[in-house]
């Protein structure tokens, strides 16, 4: 295997707070050295390829703990090799790949299958597995088997678990296990027949609304379980956090020494539901895009901290799927090649949020919340994982040059900050932007 | 915790350029898609074609084709829609979900290209899903005449409505040309399930447009406390009797059966607060015409003595209905153009 020598670029490594111009050395698929520019010399006989980064940002690989792959069984959206080599082109060496697949991946086995060579994966794959068998939110599935086949969390996502009974068992039993239960916080019971988010839009559209009240009342009702279970030390993760009211019960719950961290997408850092305009199905996603007020505490809550991870919900559909009636429509859309455009563009230009402490929102701590070992950092010793981007370049996002199968975003056509120039994974280069 | 003064400014604009921007002339499937000179021209088209000979009205539109495409039930939409076009000399096909492709599977995308590939060369419309007729449109890139989206909007409705308020209130021959101010002073109440009215949508987004006052008059679970927010002039008072002594026109709503979904409501109760009696309608609104965009459902939202006194203008609105479909039909075949002159010749 080729080294790789990163050179004269400004290497920004949350973990190790570092913010120089620094040389990284990636030999063997690890961070073999990182050392002032032009110190670095390969041995004398190492193939190494110099990759010139000056006036780029080196950073470590992104990582994305909320993907749909599709895989198994919906290739037609996105298989494993599609969903992976966009997230390579979004800068991703990471994806944390969702359980409601067909069939629905609660064992071992298929748990491998995701994670297999033959899968053809441009980047690492980190299958999470189903909190409960087929997702069916009765018999919890194997936690301890599932870890040792490569799950790093398990979750019912798009299936909350709404039994308290269950909810509290899954909670115990990924304690034991030693990994994270995440819920997408969805009280289905309030929400059936819903479409978009509820208010005065959804009433004009004539389309039944989503309470907020659905996503911070079972937050609400999670955080009380783990308060019950607080010497077990469960981890709850709360999924793609839309609802300003669901922020603050993560902050008070996390004051009161529950261990609770959570998701924002960009979406719901950026759109409102107007974006939902006249029926745009390519804004329809669960949960929904919600009010200003709600949009900007998920802003206020990536600036002040709370959040701990952007994550993107990447969710491909096919075109046939979303060229429906709106109430028809399926859920998501795509999200892997424009999350860092948009967090430069909104978090960084617009709020001058740090580089540093974005990148960290998309690498470092969302590998922390999931436990990913030797994932967002390039610290010696780390996987060579590695993104390196033109903070300064915008470019325009096309949906049709997306390399996910589908094309399902309401980003297309918007200009975007910050450009990919190389994504590597595990000291291999995975993508080359033009 | 402070929230940042920026994140206030508003997100960037997205672009729905798939769909609000490319809107076919002709179309309207929100009462938001005529301007106030549509309007005119339609009110004053629908009356040179009431009372235009009907071998000369058949020519108008002769042969030329026309879609109804039907996945609800419908009695009065359907059956003046299909009078209105075979009136102007169109040749009308109709669709309806059940006995057609649509039961085998086939998306609305497909079903609309194909009634294009049959010669439609506009499609009427009712679907059950809110927002289906921009699908539609986007679809075969055909002008849409929506007759009732979902809980969204129902135009002719609301035109059809307005003619017959206008007739009530001023006279035929002042049924013809609005502005501003045309009904600065009127008060129209819109009583009972609101939630679920497309009809209600429709007339609180057209008539604050003329200047009239819209008041929603319901209970909680069928009028939600945003309904409000729908547009300027509108505003809930939940009070029935002192929503009564205040309207100029009322219009009452079947509660809609089909689509409470789980939600419980004490007909009893409903009755007692929101069913016009003769009494009350005596007591409280004793001149104002009372409208119903039908069915009516005698016993439970009206009395039988309310649906057919003087004061129903029930049997009205329906024939107002062929009137302003007419023109719809005639202006989506952008045949309209020669409305001015047909009017103008016919005072000559």
């Amino acid at each position: 295997m080729k080294s790789i020598l990163i050179k004269g670029g400004r290497l920004i490594d949350p973990s190790t707070a570092t913010d120089a111009v620094r040389d990284v050395l990636l030999r063997d698929g690890k961070v073999a050295a990182v050392e002032a520019s032009g110190k670095l010399k390969p041995g004398k006989d190492e193939d190494v390829q110099v990759i010139d980064a000056k006036g780029m940002v080196v950073a470590p690989g992104l990582v994305d703990i909320h993907v749909h792959l599709r895989e198994p069984g919906q290739g037609y959206k996105e298989t494993i090799a599609s969903g992976t080599a966009a997230a390579a082109a979004g800068g991703f060496t990471s994806v944390c790949a969702m359980p409601n697949t067909v069939p629905v991946n609660d064992s071992p086995e298929t748990t491998r299958w995701m994670q297999s060579a033959e899968r053809g994966a441009a980047v690492r794959v980190f299958p999470i597995a189903a909190a409960t068998r087929g997702s069916s939110g009765e018999a919890l599935t194997e936690y301890g088997s599932l870890k040792a086949a490569g799950a790093v969390a398990v979750t019912d996502d798009g299936k909350p678990i709404l039994n308290d009974a269950v909810m509290r068992q899954a909670l115990a039993a990924a304690a034991r296990a030693g990994i994270a239960v995440i819920q997408h916080a969805e009280d289905t019971r309030l929400t059936a027949g819903c479409s978009m988010n509820a208010g005065p839009m959804a009433f004009r559209l004539g389309l039944r609304g989503m309470p907020t009240e659905a996503e911070w009342g079972l937050v609400d009702r999670d955080i009380r379980l783990l308060a019950e279970l607080k010497d077990a030390h469960p981890h709850l993760h709360v999924a793609h956090v839309s609802t300003a009211a669901a922020l603050d019960s993560v902050r008070r719950a996390r004051r009161n020494g529950l261990r609770v961290t959570c998701e924002v997408a960009p979406h719901h850092f950026l759109l409102t539901e107007e974006a939902v305009g006249l029926y745009d199905t390519h804004a329809k996603m669960n949960p929904p895009l919600r009010g200003m007020a709600d949009r900007d505490a998920m802003l206020a809550g990536i600036l002040d901290g709370t959040v701990d991870a952007i994550a993107t919900d990447h969710a491909p559909h096919a075109a046939h799927e979303k060229e429906q009636e709106f109430e028809r429509a399926p859920n998501g859309i795509t999200g892997l090649e424009t999350a860092l455009g948009l967090s430069l563009s909104w978090l960084h230009k617009t709020h001058k949020l740090a580089l540093s402490r974005i990148i960290s929102l998309l690498s470092t701590q969302p590998a922390a919340v999931l436990g990913l070992k030797g994932r967002g950092s390039l610290a010696v010793g780390s996987f060579g994982d590695v993104v390196i981007f033109d903070p300064t370049k915008e470019w325009i996002f096309e949906a049709k040059q997306s390399r996910s199968k589908s094309k399902n975003t309401p980003f297309d056509g918007w200009t975007m900050l910050g450009k990919v120039h190389t994504t590597i994974s595990e000291g291999r280069v995975v993508f080359q932007g033009s | 915790m402070s929230k940042p003064k920026a994140a206030t400014t508003t997100s960037p604009k997205p672009q729905t350029a798939n769909i609000s921007t490319n809107r076919i002339p002709g179309s309207v499937i929100s009462v938001n898609d005529l301007s106030m000179e549509d309007l005119n021209s339609v009110l004053q088209m629908a009356a040179v074609l009431e009372n235009e000979d009907p071998l000369v009205r058949s020519k108008r539109l002769a042969k030329r084709r026309v879609a109804l495409l039907f996945y609800e039930s419908s009695t009065r939409t359907r059956t003046s829609f299909e009078l209105a076009a075979k009136s102007l000399g169109a040749d009308t096909a109709l669709i309806s979900s059940q006995s057609s492709s649509i039961e085998k599977g086939e998306s609305l995308k497909d079903t609309g290209i194909t009634l294009r590939s049959l010669g439609a060369e506009c499609i009427i419309m009712r679907h059950l899903s809110s927002g289906a007729p921009y699908l539609l449109e986007q679809s075969t890139g055909l002008p849409i005449l929506n007759g009732g989206d979902g809980m969204h909007e129902h135009p002719s409705q609301a035109l059809l409505d307005l003619r017959t308020m206008l007739t009530r209130l001023f006279g035929a021959a002042k049924a013809t040309r609005v502005n501003e101010k045309t009904l600065a002073g009127v008060t129209v109440s819109i009583v009972g399930d609101i939630f679920h009215s497309r009809v209600a949508r429709s007339n609180a987004l057209l008539l604050p447009r003329l200047g009239a006052r819209v008041v929603f008059c319901g209970p909680a679970p069928l009028l939600p406390d945003m309904a409000a927010e729908i547009g300027p002039g509108v505003e809930i008072d939940r009070d029935f009797d002192r929503v009564l002594d205040r309207s100029q026109v009322v219009m009452m709503l079947r509660i809609q059966a089909e689509r409470l979904a789980g939600m419980r409501l004490d007909l009893d109760e409903y009755k007692t607060r929101y069913q016009l009696t003769e009494e009350r309608q005596a007591a409280h609104a004793p001149k104002a015409p009372m409208l119903h965009p039908g069915p009516i459902i005698r016993g439970l939202e009206l009395t039988a003595g309310v649906a057919d006194n003087r004061q129903s203008a029930i049997a009205e609105q329906v024939r107002h209905g062929v009137a302003i479909r007419m023109a719809l039909v005639l202006r989506a075949l952008g045949a309209g153009k020669t409305a001015k002159k047909a009017a103008k010749g016919k005072r000559a």
